[in-house]
């Protein structure tokens, strides 16, 4: 019998806990035990990037990484982005975009994107490209899913402009 | 449509203008689900008691199989099946043609599972099923096969020889072999005053959709339920069916959420058999998810062809004549759709020339590789890469226009319909429906800024530039028919049932565009339901761009019946949804194939020192007759533009002589990713409705792959003009290109430094 032990993680916000074999993938891990099953395996060799999640707001692979590795972590999936029955800006860019068609390498996309945006709020379309480029998608040319974070860091960039404005003290009292 | 009518197809439906929904850019109503990770794909199905398969594979290209040991595997704790050739027995039938019967091809059918022999590596030699998929593989490594190599067939050539066979019983390696053409090549030849003649060669490449296959398998003793269809999920329930003897009623596909086909998914496959015979001797559901290797090596490969072609023309251009013998590598056994592109190959050979004298020779032939079935354009892409190189080819000879020359040739606008003659011994005579040809090219030019690009190997910071262009005509809206079925609801709502699948290219969304003008209700009205076999008698599914051309049109039809009765009951003085749920079903028959047409155009830079390539530019332009949903149709031109890109230069299927495969991992075959492919501009046309379909559609999922072989391989060739490259082989890797350049310098062809 392969040795197995209990495993706790936190997803979403949420404890999940389970008895397996030691070997387990985070990927497994995830699809399996907490029936999250918005992480998608296509290569399960580090090389896709569909089984794409965030761990500390990291993207990490899933299928490299062994589920009894990151129990310290916090790790945030696809379906952790939005509450339920909303969608995030950045998933709403995708809809208007047209930034999937068979929708397999969605999440992994997203939860890179995600975290490119994160890190750095204004990315050019290069350093965009070059996020991306660890995560396949054979439909869409990449074309529309570059358009999209594009759009999304801008319109944010927009809202926090204009948050500043509101915000910003008014001139003609004064400054005390 | 005014010319004459040559090819009986008339001109029955008038396409009708726009509604507000069909031709709009509707955001799709499929997204959510995936944008949130609640779609539903094949991995994602999961029922209690519910166990896991796994295969063992052939790791030999040609051997017998001497033993099988499964003893250790069976003893394994938490497996629960263990099955070769010997329990699953001999009386199960081999896999049979769906599309292109080219005589001589069922001689060499594949089983659903090895049993004295194997043919290539990957074929399935044993399946196991455990309690976790993890136990599954653990098995597979206990059990200890006995093999005795034989030689392995890997080339064309090779194979040709026959001085060894991979089918010994057959006597051949030659699957099958026959003539085409119209009108008189020789004669033509023997008056030309220019010909040329090349070989050319297309690499094995593959579909590889990001999801792979799998399917899950539930007998309950009196029904076989199998989730993971699609494609052409009709078709094999009743292959399944007969395996079985059970009557197609006591089996159910049912469609998941496909992450991608292009060919390849959905086919009836070996696992198709093995993992439904496993869930019936269980009696629980059995799951098979094939990993990424599994997938490279046994799904379907395509496209690995060769073909001396041959021009002949006037000293002005004008084509006169084209010959060529066109051979493929069929792999070691011949699938469903094993022979659907080399006869394409052939077809389109000729492309959207005005070339009335034309024949070829066609050669299918078995070697110990994977066997090949259909990807994205089948024979498309091959066919428009000879020739669309070759034209250019003949183009510097003569000191000619490649442009000017393709003015010259193509097929013009008065002269439709044009007979193409019967180039399929499958078919019969075909013709082009409607075209003009001569302003796609004009506008993918125009697109592109063509005038003010610097070409001809114009070097600017060391780089070499270069444009190439490709013209391309390709069929779509093949399977004879189409059911649909509507019903309004009480509740004012509608279900649309269809007899296609999908595999993300976004058919709910459109399809409910179609019926809501129809029905002159929103989008959200409608609930689409398509792909699995309850929903309707029959379906000929999603193959050859049909979805839109066939099933749309039997959706518009059905709606526009229902919307008759909704209005005779409006005419009664009822308002408001029905009181009862009313029903149309309906079956839409087509006129046959219907023809869209294009031009690609590249603009790329070249490193002659490194080889490395830079695409610069692109223009993927095509007339689809008319656009359902413009978002969707750039997203299908866009995606298969940068498909064809990525593997003309990077995707390959490589094999050593021994027939091992080489590049069984996405680490070794190579796919674009978003720092290697250009911006693509698709042109969409709407010049040309189809005369053959209520809708005025032609497939819009194919076109943008066709011509970028020809297009890319033209503008290299172009940068490096001074190099004169033949450039008659793909892919233009790395390794391949930088080879060519070396033999040029040492053959004193290299331009002058500092030039
Ligand atoms: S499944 Fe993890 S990178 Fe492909
Ligand atoms: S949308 Fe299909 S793989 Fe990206």
């Amino acid at each position: 019998m392969n040795p197995t032990r209990e495993i706790t993680l936190r997803v979403n916000g949420n404890t999940v806990r389970a008895v397996c074999e030691t070997r387990i993938t985070l990927l497994d891990f995830l699809r399996d035990q907490a029936g999250l099953t918005g992480t998608h395996a296509g290569c399960e060799h580090g090389v896709c990037g569909a089984c794409t999640v965030q761990l500390d707001g990291e993207s990490v692979r899933s299928c490299l990484l062994f589920a009894a590795q990151v129990s310290t972590g916090e790790i945030t999936t696809v379906e952790g982005l939005a509450p339920a029955g909303s969608l995030t800006d950045l998933q709403r860019a995708f809809r208007r975009h047209h930034a999937l068609q068979c929708g397999f390498c969605t999440p992994g996309m997203l939860m890179t994107a995600d975290a490119l945006l994160r890190e750095s709020p204004n990315p050019d379309e290069a350093a965009v490209r070059a996020a991306l480029s660890g995560n396949l998608c054979r439909c869409t040319g990449y074309q529309p899913i570059i358009e999209a974070v594009l759009d999304c860091a801008e319109s944010r960039a927009e809202a926090t402009l204009r948050a500043d404005q509101r915000h910003a003290p008014t001139t003609s009292g004064g400054a005390a | 449509m005014n010319a004459p009518d040559r090819t009986g197809l008339g001109n029955a439906f008038e396409a009708t203008a726009s509604g507000t929904l069909t031709g709009a850019p509707i955001e799709r109503v499929e997204d959510e689900r995936f944008l949130t990770g609640a779609g539903c794909f094949t991995d994602d199905v999961r029922f209690e008691g519910m166990v896991h398969a796994a295969i063992l594979r052939s790791s030999h290209a040609h051997a017998r199989i001497r033993g099988i040991d499964c003893s250790a595997a069976r003893a394994l704790p938490g497996v629960l099946l263990v099955a070769t050739a010997a329990e699953i027995g001999h009386a199960h039938k081999p896999i049979p043609i769906r599309l292109a019967p080219l005589p001589g091809l069922d001689r060499f059918l594949q089983p659903t599972i090895a049993a004295d022999e194997v043919r290539y590596v990957g074929e399935p030699v044993a399946i196991v099923v455990a309690t976790s998929r993890y136990i599954a593989e653990d098995a597979l490594d206990l059990i200890e096969t006995d093999y005795e190599e034989l030689p392995a067939v890997t080339g064309i050539e090779q194979s040709i020889a026959g001085a060894a066979l991979v089918h010994a019983s057959v006597g051949t390696n030659v699957a099958t072999q026959y003539p085409v053409g119209r009108g008189d090549a020789e004669q033509a030849f023997a008056s030309a005053p220019y010909t040329r003649r090349e070989r050319f060669r297309c690499h094995r490449h593959t579909g590889a959709p990001m999801e792979t296959r799998g399917l899950v398998a539930e007998w309950n003793g009196s029904l076989m339920r199998v989730w993971g269809a699609t494609k052409v999920p009709f078709f094999n329930r009743g292959l399944l069916a007969s395996m079985f003897d059970l009557p197609e009623t006591a089996v159910d596909m049912i469609e998941t959420d496909i992450g991608g086909g292009f060919g390849i998914r959905g086919e009836f496959y070996p696992e198709d058999f093995l993992v439904p015979w496993a869930s019936m001797q269980l009696g629980r559901p059995v799951k098979w998810i094939e990993d990424r290797r599994e997938h490279l090596m046994a799904a379907n490969h395509a496209r690995e062809t060769e073909c001396e072609l041959e021009i002949a023309m006037d000293h002005d251009g004008t084509i006169r004549g084209l010959r060529g013998r066109a051979m493929a590598d069929l792999g070691a056994y011949v699938r469903t759709g094993g022979g659907v592109a080399i006869s394409r190959l052939a077809q389109y050979l000729p492309g959207p020339y005005r070339i009335t004298d034309f024949a070829c020779e066609v050669m299918a032939v078995i070697t110990n590789k994977t066997p090949v079935g259909t990807f994205r354009g089948p024979g498309r892409y091959e066919a428009n890469f000879f020739r669309e190189r070759l034209l250019d080819l003949a183009c510097a000879d003569l000191g000619l226009d490649p442009v000017a020359v393709r003015e010259k040739n193509l097929i013009a606008k008065h002269e439709m319909p044009w007979p193409i003659g019967r180039l399929v011994p499958t078919e019969g005579e075909g013709a082009y429906d409607v075209g003009d040809f001569h302003s796609g090219l004009h506008k993918a030019l125009a697109a592109i800024g063509y005038e003010r690009l610097p070409r001809g190997g114009t070097r600017i910071d060391g780089w070499l530039h270069g444009v190439g262009v490709a013209c391309f005509v390709e069929s779509s809206g093949g399977g004879k028919s189409e059911n649909a079925r509507i019903i309004a609801r009480t509740d004012g709502s509608f279900d649309i049932y269809s007899g296609v699948s999908t595999m993300g290219q976004g058919h709910e969304t459109v399809f409910a565009q179609i019926a809501g003008d129809e029905l002159g209700v929103p989008l959200d009205a409608f609930r689409v339901h398509h792909g699995s076999t309850a929903h309707v008698d029959y379906g000929w599914g999603t193959f050859h761009s049909r979805a839109i051309v066939v099933g749309g049109s039997a959706v518009k039809l059905a709606a526009a019946q229902l919307r008759e009765q909704l209005d005779a009951l409006a005419a009664t003085g009822h308002v408001g949804a029905p009181a009862e749920d009313i029903e149309v079903k309906l079956r839409y028959d087509t006129r046959g194939p219907t023809y869209s047409y294009g031009t690609h155009v590249a603009h790329v830079a070249v490193d002659p020192e490194t080889a490395r390539v830079k695409v610069l530019a692109y223009v993927a332009l095509e007339d689809v007759g008319r656009v359902m949903n413009p978002l969707l149709a750039h997203g299908q031109a866009v995606g298969g533009a940068v498909q064809g890109i990525g593997a003309t230069f990077l995707d390959e299927l490589r094999y050593d002589e021994a027939g091992q495969l080489l590049s069984g991992s996405y680490a070794d075959y190579l796919m674009a990713t978003s720092t290697e492919v250009p911006a693509v501009q698709a042109v969409l046309l709407e010049e040309s409705p189809s005369p053959s379909n209520p809708l005025g559609a032609k497939g819009a999922g194919e076109g943008g792959i066709v011509a970028t072989g020809g297009a890319l391989a033209n503008a290299v060739g172009d940068a490096l003009a001074g190099y004169r490259l033949p450039l008659t082989t793909l892919p233009l890797s790395l390794d391949n290109l930088a080879r060519a350049l070396r033999q040029a310098r040492a053959a004193g062809n290299a331009p002058q430094a500092g030039h």
